[in-house]
């Protein structure tokens, strides 16, 4: 009798902290997403119920980088695999994206030509590049958006992962992944619009992206492809394949010696990561409007670190819930003091690595288990 | 030319093709299970293995022993794949050459190794780290869609009692004492059915009674398996041990029984000449 309730009581303190809160907060980002849009939709401004669009989008743009903090909580938390350059696999997914939405302009540009886009006749190119061929047809780009970064991804693992590069060596190379696709994308002639990036965009399958309604549109989709994420990530991360994973972080030599080709699930997850990461920057390049080679930029890529850690790394919703907090507070703080911001940012990061190994989700269930424990004594007590 | 290679082999109807050798049973015919011929390694000059050679049989139980230094974790670690030699051979029954496969595919052979300090998952609960140690298919898919089977269940029960972790089944490995960690490992290596097991310090931080207990249960595993211990406590070596290797410098000095080796004037040598 003892025995099976070690048996009970241990198991629940081990998986409280990641599984079980994975359906409630689904839920919880479900209802919010759905107030808001109602407010927005259904309440005049003025109204205390009402939404703004301004915040509809802000919520949007949060929910896109949520879904990328959980790629690089998939790999980091769950694998080890520190990734510092997985803004490269967000930038590509929504230049892919940004290449449909540059399509979809067609005549209404500054130049009038329905065939190339404003840049291209800037620079006096007289035919559409083949990299750009399909991208006016949206199955096409959806395609692309997963298929690029995802093939950049197996092929930068497959090379990583199979001479068994690991610890800081890959963070480095990641990092410098991002920083030779920022170069490369600032070039003019790559023909994905230089410096200034794309832009300008008018409407994605016929909705005019400055609706209030395609506005609301864009935040749903967002929020039902993080729960899409969140709940196929947990489905894997609960298999075997996720306990192999998890085997690889702490013992990657011991799951070896077992018979487990490591390189393969290193690179398998790299790339799952990858494309969630690449789907986060398609969502996000309508609702901004913008997408430019500065999403390439090392140091947004370092930021991404950041959110997990704060949240709590290996726990799938601390690394929403940390994205979601970090880019609130950042809204707030480079409101009031700008120059402050990168200062509390860094500061909040090495706070939270000495004080929170296991972030703020870490430290909820820490807190649940402790009163959970001071309970069972009391009724105890009581029994005694 | 891999193709054509591939196509060539195919004339020749006597021969075992390349290709379909994964299912190929090891060939024990001669008794003999692992074969090391000539083995040399040296790292920056110091020659870790020297021209060793080493015959296991099947069934045996098999007790390594020297100074630090000797090249025991070596031999290991070249058997497993997890150190390259710089020539030699190393033949796994009389068809599968070691050298040419990687540390997965060695123990997809059926060749478990336990690690000197014991090696666990130490995020996963005890039950899950039997899981990930069964006989099964390794591969990404596989283990994404994987289902623990009544028999698999049942073998990892088995496996608890025998190691005598039942009632910590699902605490995380990485609570458990130096001991139990001991333990956990080699019931590890139990569950996944190996041919041969490479057993390095089993009781390194053991108690006296829980090595007694080792002790049992490594003399139980022999005839079914094969074991190969290294181990430094020469009293534990008495208690299990039939046949003994020494090895010295990176090649065998003697071979036989306990008291064989005891009288061996060449051990004497080497192991009374060091302490002096």
């Amino acid at each position: 009798m003892i025995s099976l309730n070690n048996f009970l009581s241990a198991k629940s303190s081990s998986n409280s902290a990641s599984k079980g809160a994975v359906l409630p907060f689904v839920m919880l980002l479900f209802v919010a997403t759905l107030l808001c849009a109602l407010g927005n939709a259904l309440f005049e401004a003025g109204s205390l119920f009402y939404v703004s669009t301004y915040t509809i989008t802000l919520l949007g743009k949060y929910l896109c980088y949520a879904l990328l903090a959980l790629a690089v909580d998939i790999i980091w938390g769950y694998c080890g695999i520190l990734s510092l350059g997985h803004g490269a696999f967000f930038a590509l997914g929504g230049y892919a994206m940004g290449m449909y939405l540059m399509r979809q302009i067609g005549d209404r540009g500054v130049y009038g030509n329905a065939q190339l886009p404003d840049f291209m006749v800037f620079l006096d190119w007289q035919q559409l590049p083949w990299y750009w061929q399909g991208f006016d047809q949206f199955w096409f780009a959806l395609v692309m958006v997963a298929l690029i970064p995802g093939l950049l991804a197996f092929v930068f693992g497959w090379l990583a992962f199979r001479s068994r590069v690991t610890g800081v060596y890959l963070s480095i190379m990641t990092q410098a992944l991002t920083y030779a696709l920022l170069l490369a994308f600032f070039r003019n002639e790559m023909g994905f619009g230089g410096n200034n990036g794309l832009t300008d965009f008018k409407d994605i399958l016929g909705f005019s992206l400055q609706a209030d309604s395609t506005r609301i549109g864009l935040l749903i989709v967002t929020a039902v492809m993080v729960a899409i994420a969140l709940l196929a990530s947990q489905m894997i991360l609960k298999s075997r394949m996720g306990k192999v994973i998890i085997a690889i972080r702490d013992t990657e030599a011991r799951a070896r010696f077992l018979g487990y080709r490591t390189d393969k699930y290193k690179v398998w997850l790299f790339v799952y990561s990858a494309i969630i990461a690449a789907v986060a920057g398609a969502l996000y390049v309508p609702q901004v409007g913008i997408i430019n080679p500065g999403e390439f930029s090392p140091l947004n890529s370092i930021e991404i670190v950041v959110w997990v850690a704060i949240g709590g790394r290996g726990t799938l919703v601390g690394a929403i819930v940390g994205a979601l907090l970090v880019n609130y507070a950042k809204t707030r703080f480079t409101a009031i003091m700008p120059e402050v911001w990168l200062f509390a940012l860094g500061g909040l990061f090495v706070l939270v690595t000495l004080f929170l190994p296991k972030g703020l989700v870490g430290l909820v269930a820490d807190l649940k288990l402790k009163y959970q424990r001071s309970t069972t004594d009391q009724q105890q007590g009581l029994n005694l | 030319m891999n193709i054509l290679a591939g196509v060539a082999e195919l004339r020749h109807r006597d021969q075992v093709w390349s290709f379909m050798q994964e299912d190929v049973p090891v060939d024990i015919s001669h008794q003999v299970i692992l074969y090391v011929e000539g083995l040399n390694l040296s790292f920056d000059g110091f020659k870790a293995l020297n021209d060793l050679n080493l015959y296991i049989n099947d069934g045996e139980l098999r007790c390594l022993i020297g100074a630090n230094g000797a090249g025991k974790t070596t031999l290991m670690d070249v058997i497993t794949g997890k150190t390259q030699c710089d020539s030699g051979s190393v033949y796994f029954g009389q068809s599968h050459n070691l050298l040419t496969r990687d540390e997965a595919q060695i123990a997809q052979l059926g060749i478990g190794r336990k690690f000197q300090k014991p090696t666990v998952f130490e995020a996963l609960s005890v039950f899950d780290n039997l899981e990930l140690s069964l006989k099964s298919n390794k591969s990404v898919l596989a283990t994404l869609f994987a289902k623990l089977s009544t028999e698999q269940s049942d073998r990892i029960l088995q496996v608890l009692e025998t190691i005598g972790l039942k009632a910590q089944s699902a605490m995380l490995a990485g609570s458990l004492s130096h001991g139990q960690k001991q333990w956990l490992e080699i019931g590890m290596l139990l569950v996944s059915d190996p041919r041969l097991l490479l057993i390095d310090e089993p009781v390194a931080g053991m108690t006296a009674e829980e090595g007694e207990r080792t002790a049992e249960l490594l003399t139980s595993l022999a005839g079914e398996r094969t074991v190969i211990v290294v181990e430094h406590d020469m009293e534990f070596v008495r208690s299990i041990a039939r046949t003994v290797t020494v090895l010295h410098q990176g090649s065998v000095l003697a071979e036989g029984s306990m008291d064989q080796i005891q009288n061996n004037q060449a051990v004497i040598d080497v192991y009374l000449g060091e302490g002096q």
